[in-house]
């Protein structure tokens, strides 16, 4: 293969990237567009709900213990050599309320429900559901992925905050019960240093920009992926890649945005 | 091509030369890169989108080969589907439309069981009781035939006829069993690769002086259709291996 003929392909591929990330944004404005129609069904919202937020919660819940209690530990062990150990309800909450909290729910949810996004409507589409509901004259972005795409942008900040709750319960069971920090300077520690605005709200901000894109980023493959077993394993695995990442991007870009570095 | 209101016309060819994608131009859901589709006089690609809706909800009812059923619905609540979204009747007249389109099927007894529970011939039922749940003018059946056994078979292509007849429907069947559909079509239209080979009632088909459709409608393996895909003579690849 000669250089114009690589060239070529590599000018194709990305014509083809391009392509497919105009896709989307349209996509997404049809979504957007398709949103007062959940007013007249919110049924469809409540039960969208259930399955993206409340299916979710079980993974949340133990993963955000976990993560607390792993934490509460390792601060524990920096910050005994330095006499801080008081400070170990600083540590544990601002870094599950400014990164681990939006990025660990963010990151749990592309796996368990955008993946599920994906492959529901793709197996729909597949099926020839959406086709169906087009010639019945019901718009599938309306009916179908309107509710879940609100859903989903809802459930994360939901879980999110739940997530942050659990884990700094864990942060505070293994810092009184198993390093004997008292609760009282546990508590108080993190309500003169914790601020609600700078911290809380920003970490609410970020975990409501991962929940839009990934539910965009798993409605979007979903509605757009080739309808054979092939195409909707790929869809679904690009869900779970490229939600992570952009999760993690997104991080980054917001908390360089927020905390003035 | 032109579809009579009130009469069966079906659309034959072998497979992959394009009829359910001209199904899928007809009912709007795909772009012609030449040429116009016109329903009810609207032409249907010149349409806006809500223009286009109210169009397939008043005029068009489609059967997919699968059936298409909204898998998390039962029966019953797939045949009342379109009805709740586009009626606002009370759930009592939407309770005694649907029992009247499932007993038009025969699947009233069926109504509780999901999709899931059902057999390809009786989901198709289903799908036709949900299509005319509207009363649409036409319907368009996407190979009904296809994968049937011989009852569910009969079933339906009386179903079609029946229904044709007693709600003075369009419909288009899109096919390629020649016995079945040139038994109940008025009209046939016979395509490859895109064209309108030939066209007639089912006598005049059978009748036809070119070997094409004839081997189509006889089904014959080798013909004007060849047995063999385009390849090099066998000898040359043999010896090409031996090579």
């Amino acid at each position: 293969m000669n250089i114009a003929d690589k060239l070529q392909s590599i000018g194709c591929k990305a014509l083809k990237r391009f392509e497919r990330v105009g896709r989307g944004s349209l996509f997404l404005w049809q979504i957007l567009l398709s949103l007062p129609y959940i007013m007249r069904r919110p049924v469809l919202l409540v039960r969208q709900l259930y399955y993206v937020g409340v299916q979710t919660l079980l993974i949340i819940l133990v993963a955000g213990l976990f993560v607390g209690m792993v934490l509460a530990l390792q601060a524990y062990i920096v910050l005994v050599d330095f006499g801080a150990e008081d400070s170990i309800s600083l540590m544990v909450s601002l870094s599950i309320l400014r990164e681990l909290g939006p990025v660990f729910t963010g990151l749990l949810f592309a796996g368990r429900a955008g993946s599920a996004l994906t492959a529901e409507i793709g197996l729909m589409k597949s099926t020839e559901q959406l086709s169906g509901m087009e010639m019945m004259a019901v718009n599938p972005l309306q009916y179908i992925i309107a509710p879940r795409f609100l859903a989903g942008v809802i459930a994360v900040p939901l879980l999110t905050s739940i997530f942050m709750a659990i884990a700094i319960l864990g942060g505070f069971f293994v810092a009184t019960e198993m390093l004997g920090i008292y609760e009282g300077v546990f508590w108080s520690q993190m309500q003169v240093n914790v601020d609600f605005y700078s911290d809380l709200m920003n970490g609410m901000i970020k975990s409501l920009v991962f929940g839009f894109v990934i539910v965009w980023i798993a409605v979007f493959e979903g509605y757009d992926c080739i309808p054979t077993s092939e195409g909707l394993g790929q869809a679904t695995t690009r869900t779970v890649v490229h939600g992570s990442l952009a999760v993690l991007g997104l991080d980054f870009i917001l908390t360089a945005l927020m905390f003035n570095v | 091509m032109d579809i009579e209101r009130g009469k069966i016309t079906a659309i034959m060819g072998p497979s992959g030369t394009g009829k359910t994608t001209l199904l899928k131009l007809i009912g709007g859901q795909l772009k012609p890169d030449t040429g116009t589709v016109h329903v009810d006089g609207e032409n249907v690609h010149k349409l806006s989108q809500p223009a286009l809706y109210d169009l397939r909800r008043r005029t068009m009812g489609m059967l997919f080969q699968s059936g298409a059923l909204l898998t998390d619905l039962s029966v019953y609540d797939n045949v009342a589907f379109p009805l709740r979204e586009h009626t606002k009747l009370p759930e009592v007249a939407i309770h005694h439309l649907v029992l009247l389109k499932l007993e038009a099927v025969g699947l009233r007894g069926a109504r509780d069981l999901m999709p899931g529970e059902l057999s390809g011939g009786m989901a198709r039922r289903v799908a036709l009781a949900r299509a005319i749940a509207l009363d649409p003018q036409m319907i368009m059946f996407d190979e009904p035939f296809t994968g049937q056994d011989p009852i569910s078979m009969g079933v339906l292509v009386k179903l079609i006829h029946d229904m044709n007849h007693a709600l003075s429907m369009t419909s288009v069947v899109v096919s390629h069993d020649v016995g079945e559909t040139s038994s109940i079509a008025d009209f046939i239209y016979v395509i490859s690769d895109g064209k309108v080979i030939q066209s007639g009632t089912p006598m005049e088909l059978k009748h036809s002086n070119s070997a094409w459709v004839q081997q189509f409608l006889g089904g014959v393996a080798d013909g004007p259709v060849p047995f063999h895909y385009t390849a090099d003579p066998l000898m040359e690849d043999l010896m090409q291996d031996a090579k």
